[in-house]
């Protein structure tokens, strides 16, 4: 049962089985599996304390876990920091954004991954090259046709929620080759702002990376999300096609007034 | 089943109203602002710029009041020579303070660190130069202590130096066993011990190779914390952690070489004070880190972490200086400049409040 949902033959770029986390007494994931798929928007879903952002933070590199197995593409990956996982592909947006409100636009994107001027000046002197930065972030966030950027060099803080979030998706989706992962992206956001973010995630969608979309909102997981992984008490309940399910059998699943249908378990 | 499937893929019926609104979400133009706002935004994007125009009212007015006597190059290196050692130490203070933390046992580092100095060379007789290194090492110590409480063992900044500040200074107390060691001896036998007091002059200037070294180091450290990845990386760490830590930054190994940076300038710090007392005193430089961190707040450099610059800290170092020369020359009793250096630190946190709200 490994291609759940999924038509044969195509392998998950990012999978995970058997992940255990525990904190003390409390087990935050158990056995949890998870599988994304190529080109997909994957949504996870789960009650409070079920085990997502465990979940989240394990595939991210932001916690590593007792136990289990994670896999990107072939490869058997096993990240001890958000940095790894990072220069391995997988770009995460958390939910707290991970900016420096004090910091420009500019350094935020290239935060822990800086580009030194060429030659000596860099090599000896380390020193950053702050216009290519500058250029670059312009450059990528007009692609992603987010704003109109009048200064790159103000501070994160002086924007509103929805510019936060548009530069933390911009930096994803600039540095991310492989996956990207958006915990509760809409969750601080306006509804027109939301809006905006969610043509933003389809739009990374259509440059081919995969996401994996954590959220609370039902509506916006029902409107963007390919599949939907539906965490309870630290593992995968279920996967389920949002096409074939409503929101309130999703829901009943999450909080587990129902069980899932013997067709849509996982493992 | 059938009331989802109907909205999948478009907007929710609520939001059918958003396509007749206006779609500029993410709009960086400016809005109209009020002047005061263009100065909040002025301050914000400059963090020296307060100290700086302080400092040159400051000037200005004690140069009105008091005239040439205070506006000679002798009267204004005089005020550099005094700032020399409050410069370096609060340069070590506001690496410190930028990562949101502070370092009360910095005074109590650069005794100690003088004193191993002294002591090697006189005690043990070693060669000044190597007594010298091994003073730098007692910083470097001092300073891994701090850094490994504060980043290993989370204890809070304030707590560990409060600590480690009591500590540093009774180890110097008993290891000098009180002795201090006098300006002719070390004069004769390890002059290199009192090269930062050597002077030399530009007409009427008189420099000492101390005020060469503040002035370097705070040249140095700027650039490093302006355009390397290191000193951007210090920033994030004071202005959010968690955020910094998620962005790649190493947060603890960066915490820790903080520290010991910071343990390293206040034994250089412990060097230039030999030679601006010309003796090494166990009893010397009291107040060491009061005045950094006075330097550092009167600055600009947020107690919060993450915001302000060097620059700003080397003004604000000044500026006291100026007071307290141009008070004395006019003659009052010297509780006026530590009365009104009070109020200046409070200014200056209020306006640090009043900056930081340019977010809202």
């Amino acid at each position: 049962m490994s291609q759940i949902l999924h038509e044969t033959g195509v392998k998950p770029l990012l999978s995970a089985r058997g992940l255990v986390k525990r904190y003390g007494r409390v087990t935050a994931l158990d056995h949890a599996d998870f599988d994304l798929y190529p080109g997909e928007i994957l949504a996870v879903i789960g009650d409070n304390g079920a085990g997502k952002s465990s979940l989240i933070k394990a595939i991210s590199g932001a916690t590593i876990p007792d136990e289990g197995e994670i896999r990107l593409g072939d490869q058997v990956v096993n990240f001890k920091s958000p940095m790894e996982a990072r220069d391995a592909g997988i770009e995460t947006v958390y939910q707290n954004l991970a900016l420096s409100p004090a910091l420009s636009i500019a350094d935020n994107m290239f935060l822990g991954r800086e580009i030194r001027k060429p030659g000596v000046l860099g090599q000896w002197f380390r020193m950053l090259d702050r216009s290519a930065m500058e250029r670059q972030a312009r450059a990528k966030l007009t692609e992603l046709g987010l704003m109109t950027i009048q200064n790159i060099g103000q501070a994160v803080e002086t924007l509103s929620g929805g510019q936060r979030q548009g530069v933390a998706v911009a930096r994803a989706a600039a540095f991310g080759s492989r996956v990207v992962i958006m915990d509760e992206p809409t969750a601080a956001l306006g509804v027109k702002e939301s809006r905006r973010v969610l043509e933003l995630i389809q739009d990374v969608k259509k440059r081919g990376l995969p996401i994996v979309l954590i959220s609370h909102n039902m509506p916006h997981v029902f409107e963007v999300a390919d599949r939907i992984h539906i965490h309870r008490l630290g593992r995968r309940l279920c996967v389920v096609d949002p096409k074939q399910i409503s929101m309130s059998d999703a829901v009943a699943l999450m909080t587990g007034a129902t069980q899932p249908p013997t067709d849509a378990l996982a493992a | 089943m059938s009331e989802t499937s109907a909205g999948l893929h478009r907007p929710q019926e609520f939001e059918s109203v958003l396509s007749g609104s206006e779609t500029s979400v993410a709009n960086f133009e400016p809005e109209r602002r009020t002047a005061l706002q263009h100065a909040q935004q002025f301050l914000h994007s400059s963090p020296a710029a307060v100290p700086l125009i302080v400092l040159v009212a400051s000037l200005v007015i004690f140069g009105a009041i008091i005239g040439g006597r205070f506006f000679s190059a002798f009267s204004m290196t005089l005020i550099l020579q005094q700032v020399a050692i409050v410069g370096i130490v609060g340069a070590a203070q506001t690496l410190v303070i930028l990562t949101a933390g502070i370092d009360l046992s910095v005074g109590a580092i650069m005794v100690l660190s003088s004193v191993v100095m002294g002591q090697f060379t006189f005690r043990y007789g070693l060669p000044p130069a190597l007594s010298v290194l091994c003073g730098f090492a007692v910083g470097a110590l001092c300073g891994y202590i701090n850094g490994v409480l504060v980043s290993v063992m989370k204890l809070p900044p304030f707590i560990v130096t409060l600590g480690t500040w009591q500590i540093f200074l009774a180890t110097n107390f008993l290891y000098s066993a009180n002795e201090t060691i006098r300006s002719q001896e070390i004069g004769a036998q390890a002059p290199l011990l009192q090269f930062f007091g050597e002077t030399f002059k530009i007409g009427n200037a008189v420099f000492t190779y101390g005020v060469i070294a503040m002035v370097l180091l705070v040249a140095l450290l700027w650039y490093v914390l302006n355009h390397t990845a290191w000193g951007r990386h210090l920033h994030a760490i004071g202005d959010d952690p968690e955020a910094a830590k998620l962005s790649g930054v190493r947060v603890r190994p960066m915490l820790v070489t903080v520290y010991v940076l910071s343990g390293l300038i206040c034994a250089l710090a412990g060097w230039c004070l030999i030679g601006r007392i010309g003796s090494v005193s166990p009893t010397a430089g009291q107040f060491a880190n009061i005045e950094s961190i006075t330097a550092v707040v009167i600055g600009g450099i947020s107690l919060f972490g993450g915001r302000g610059s060097i620059l700003g800290m080397l003004f604000g170092a000044l500026i006291v200086g100026v007071f307290s020369l141009g008070l004395r020359l006019i003659g009052t009793d010297p509780q006026w400049t530590y009365l009104l250096i009070g109020a200046l630190i409070i200014l200056a946190v209020a306006i640090d409040q009043w900056i930081r709200k340019v977010a809202a």
